[in-house]
């Protein structure tokens, strides 16, 4: 049998940074074919390379055993293949169906569109496909796990065997998640091959046949995913034993750092956002805000770091009323802010290390001299002691931030605000996009911050997170707080249904 | 011969390269606006050609005129002084993020206010009288910064469409001012001249070259240091770069804007209040040739950085005084000078095309 497809010896380098060394990957007809990393191993570039984004220095590329050239995503297409990729290119205004016959469109006469043939046409593919779509509605109001599935309907349309789904979980909800491994299996039986791009180990072994792990551009290895488990794969991935569950203190006197009584807000477009939200943060806590994203998360945290002025309620932080203070205040009064927009929010992507670091206390004593100038001795010092208690990979302090990997970015916030000795720390998706090792990392200093009597937030909508950090879970859903749990005594299966709105708790 | 111009060309870009390896990295970044001011005067040259002038004779004439003798160089700085002013404006106020193109109405209420100043307060010593008229200029010039700073954040109006009508609004202010009130007997648009106690001296005779030099000068100074060594520098900085993350670090962003405008108008008026006392001794209707509008281009020109603008003011002071000198003796239009000034300005406002030609060229440069 000859294989779906078949890449030898693939190699890439962008300047001196190899990204592809060497690769061998095999993938068979009809398989479901994990590949799978850390960021930056190279499962995307060499995947781009297939798909004809990027050419090969070296290598040879098999597709259904003959060797091809792919010099542009057309050629790609033409051969078979079809990549979904993390972000969705759908036109929001238009239909499902007019969406997926985008760029092919059956016409009469080559100036009229052919709305009837255009709705049979793909009414009679969606069954084939088995993939359950309304191609009537505007793709903009479908939830985010259906215009995937509009993604991938788009690609087969286009005639794609081959179907390459780059990270495509990141963004749904684990009941999103399993739709579309449905969806995959069904793929599987129609004979396609599926090449799924993804970093969480739990998926790949739950769906994959095969799985290739790459790290720093090279192959570990491949292995059949019913003779491994997910601590092998995580070595395999990492090159060392990884830490999933985390140990905690525990501390019998914990006291209200954070008290939020029907706190209202607004969100951009001026709807309600958070309706009458009520919960109390304690010391040594972390308490976990579960929820789909576009439920009010955002506009709670603005709220609290006080981006987003409140439409009522009340935010105590001990006794202080801070509910009117400026960012500046709270920063003073020991609130520290992990953004979930780390590019918008969270840094300024043109200063340097240092000049980051010092953001939020560029007033402070600490580093100013006089009353006005920067002190660059102090800083200088303050950045060198930050970069190696928190090993932050910086060639040097007047490095911008901008040259930095996602994960090193993220080390740089993380030192920032977890050095300000914060009495609370609010951190939304502090690990979302970070490689296996960052993000253990970054979780590891938040239970060590909660261990030191930090009070902490964690809005994530990263369930495993949730679950094995926090303390006490909430559930938040259409700016309600709908239920509060603790991780012993629920599942992910539960809070899953509690934030889809399934189940009231 | 083709096979010899072919050996030639790797040979030219390995020289090239090993001279572009040995240019210190803060010097490189400029690399970009030295081609374009090359680029410029090689067009200029064509532009000079096709239409019958020797461009020899009127790039040497244009050099000797700015530079050639003592009165040439003191026209030249003359020129670029207030140009040093209103670049800085556009400058400091770019750096937090505001665009800055009403330096031009800056400039001339500050040397309005100047002129008031240096015309009503006679007999005070030099030392007081100067430097009240050179803040009441400043003074005024940073309200004219203001206005717009408080409609931006009140109102939320664009500040390019706010300085740029406040800047008519100064030139019909100032004009019916030296028309009306305040206009001397005789049949020019001016006022009575200042009082001597008021006078900036003159350092160059029989030039124009006042000490308002030293003070554009102290500015670049005090401009590169408020932005890199102090915590207002920093915060204008964050704020144009990523008011976003500036916001949730805690800087107070309305304030820097405030504060960046009104800085940026008072160097402007500042600039108008030299000119004033050190030039003209008055308030002459139209003495600003648009040195506003070259400051916009100076500062992109001296890639916004404080220093390069002083040496592209300087740039641009000598193409205003140097052409003077061209048109008188070679008779070539003074037109010329605009579209030399104009060529620089597309070419530096081009810089892919630059990244481009230094890219064919097999250097590597690496700049923001």
């Amino acid at each position: 049998m000859t294989s779906a497809v078949e890449m030898k010896g693939i190699s890439k380098a962008f300047y001196d940074v190899v990204a592809n060394d060497k690769i061998d990957l095999v993938v068979d007809k009809a398989e479901i074919h994990g590949l799978l990393g850390e960021n930056g191993a190279g499962k995307t570039v060499l995947m781009s390379i297939l798909y004809g984004l990027y050419r090969p220095d070296e290598g040879q590329i098999f597709i259904n055993g003959k060797e091809v050239k792919i010099d542009s995503p057309s050629a790609a297409i033409k051969l078979g293949v079809g990549m979904v990729h993390q972000h969705f290119m759908l036109v929001p205004s238009l239909t499902v169906a007019e969406n997926i016959v985008l760029g092919r469109e059956p016409t009469k006469g080559k100036l009229l569109l052919d709305m009837k043939q255009i709705m049979n046409e793909v009414k009679d593919f969606c069954e084939r496909s088995n993939l359950d779509v309304d191609l009537k509605t505007p793709t903009y109001t479908l939830s985010v796990g259906v215009q995937q599935r509009v993604e991938i309907l788009k690609v087969l349309y286009r005639g794609a065997d081959i179907l390459v789904l780059d990270e495509p979980t990141s963004v749904l909800t684990p009941q999103e998640a399993e739709g579309l491994f449905k969806a995959m299996r069904a793929l599987k039986e129609q004979a396609k091959t599926v090449i799924f791009i993804s970093h969480k180990l739990r998926e790949v072994l739950a769906i994959c046949d095969r799985i290739t792990v790459l790290r720093r551009g090279k192959v570990v290895g491949t292995v059949q995913a019913c003779e491994t488990d997910l601590d092998e794969l995580a070595k395999m991935m990492v090159g060392r034993q990884v830490v999933s569950t985390f140990k905690k203190k525990q501390v019998e006197k914990k006291e209200v750092v954070l008290k939020v009584e029907n706190l209202k807000a607004i969100n951009d477009r001026g709807l309600p956002a958070l309706k009458e939200v009520t919960f109390d943060v304690f010391s040594f806590e972390i308490l976990g805000v579960a929820g789909v994203e576009g439920n009010g998360q955002t506009e709670l945290a603005e709220t609290l770091t006080g981006l987003r002025k409140p439409a009522g309620g009340k935010v105590l932080l001990g006794n202080v009323d801070i509910t009117r203070a400026s960012p500046a205040e709270r920063i003073g009064l020991g609130i520290s802010n992990v953004p979930e927009d780390r590019h918008n929010r969270g840094l300024i992507l043109d200063f340097s290390v240092m000049e980051n670091l010092i953001l939020g206390s560029q007033d402070k004593p600490e580093f100013t001299t006089g009353r006005a100038r920067l002190d660059f001795k102090k800083a200088s010092d303050y950045t060198e002691k930050l970069v190696t208690d928190f090993s932050i990979k910086a060639p040097t302090k007047d490095t911008l931030v901008r040259n930095m990997s996602g994960g090193t970015q993220q080390k740089v916030i993380v030192a920032r605000e977890f050095s300000r000795k914060p009495k609370l720390i609010i951190a939304s998706q502090p690990t979302r996009g970070l490689d296996v090792g960052a993000t253990e990392y970054v979780r590891k200093k938040l239970v060590e911050m909660r261990d030191q009597g930090c009070a902490i937030l964690l809005i994530s909508a990263d369930l495993d997170e949730i679950c094995a950090l926090s303390d006490r879970i909430v559930v938040i859903y259409e700016g309600k707080i709908v239920a509060t749990k603790c991780p012993e005594e629920t599942s992910e299966q539960e809070i899953g249904l509690l934030m889809t709105g399934g189940k009231h708790g | 011969m083709a096979e010899e111009m072919r050996q030639l060309i790797p040979r030219a870009k390995q020289m090239l390269r090993g001279f572009f390896a040995r240019i210190p990295s803060e010097l490189r970044k400029i690399i970009p606006q030295i081609i374009a001011i090359i680029l410029a005067f090689l067009v200029g040259a064509i532009v000079l050609q096709v239409t019958g002038y020797s461009p020899l004779e009127a790039y040497s004439a244009l050099i000797t005129g700015a530079f050639g003798d003592v009165f040439g160089i003191g026209q030249t700085f003359t020129q670029a002084t207030p140009i040093i002013f209103t670049a800085l404006a556009f400058l400091f106020a770019f750096k937090s993020g505001l665009f800055n193109i009403g330096a031009e109405g800056q400039l001339l209420v500050g040397g309005f206010a100047a002129a008031l100043v240096g015309i009503s307060f006679a007999g005070l010593p030099t030392l007081i009288h100067v430097p009240m008229a050179l803040l009441a200029g400043a003074f005024t010039g940073g309200l004219w910064g203001f206005i717009p700073a408080i409609l931006k954040i009140k109102l939320g109006a664009h500040e390019v469409i706010t300085t740029m009508m406040l800047s008519y609004v100064a030139f019909y202010v100032t004009g019916y001012m030296v028309n009306y009130p305040y206009k001397a007997p005789g049949w020019v648009s001016q006022t009575v001249p200042i009082a001597p106690s008021a006078e900036l001296p003159r350092i160059l005779q029989p030039t124009q070259l006042s000490a308002s030099i030293f003070i554009a000068v102290i500015l670049v100074v005090l401009t590169y240091y408020t932005l890199q060594k102090t915590t207002l520098g920093y915060e204008v900085r964050a704020i144009g770069l990523n008011p976003a993350a500036a916001e949730s670090g805690g800087i107070n962003i309305k304030r820097g804007m405030i504060l960046a405008l009104v800085i940026s108008g008072a160097m402007a008026g500042l600039g108008g209040a030299g000119e004033i006392l050190g030039v003209h001794r008055r308030f002459i209707e139209g003495f600003s040739p648009g040195y506003g509008w070259d400051g916009l281009a100076v500062a992109l020109v001296g890639g916004l950085n404080p220093v390069g603008v002083l040496i592209a003011a300087v740039l641009f002071g000598a193409l205003r005084s140097g052409g003077m000198v061209m048109t008188r003796v070679t008779r070539v239009p003074l037109d010329i000078v605009s579209i030399l000034q104009a060529l620089v300005i597309l070419f530096v406002a081009a810089p892919m095309l630059i990244k481009y030609l230094l890219r064919k060229g097999g250097i590597k440069w690496s700049s923001s």
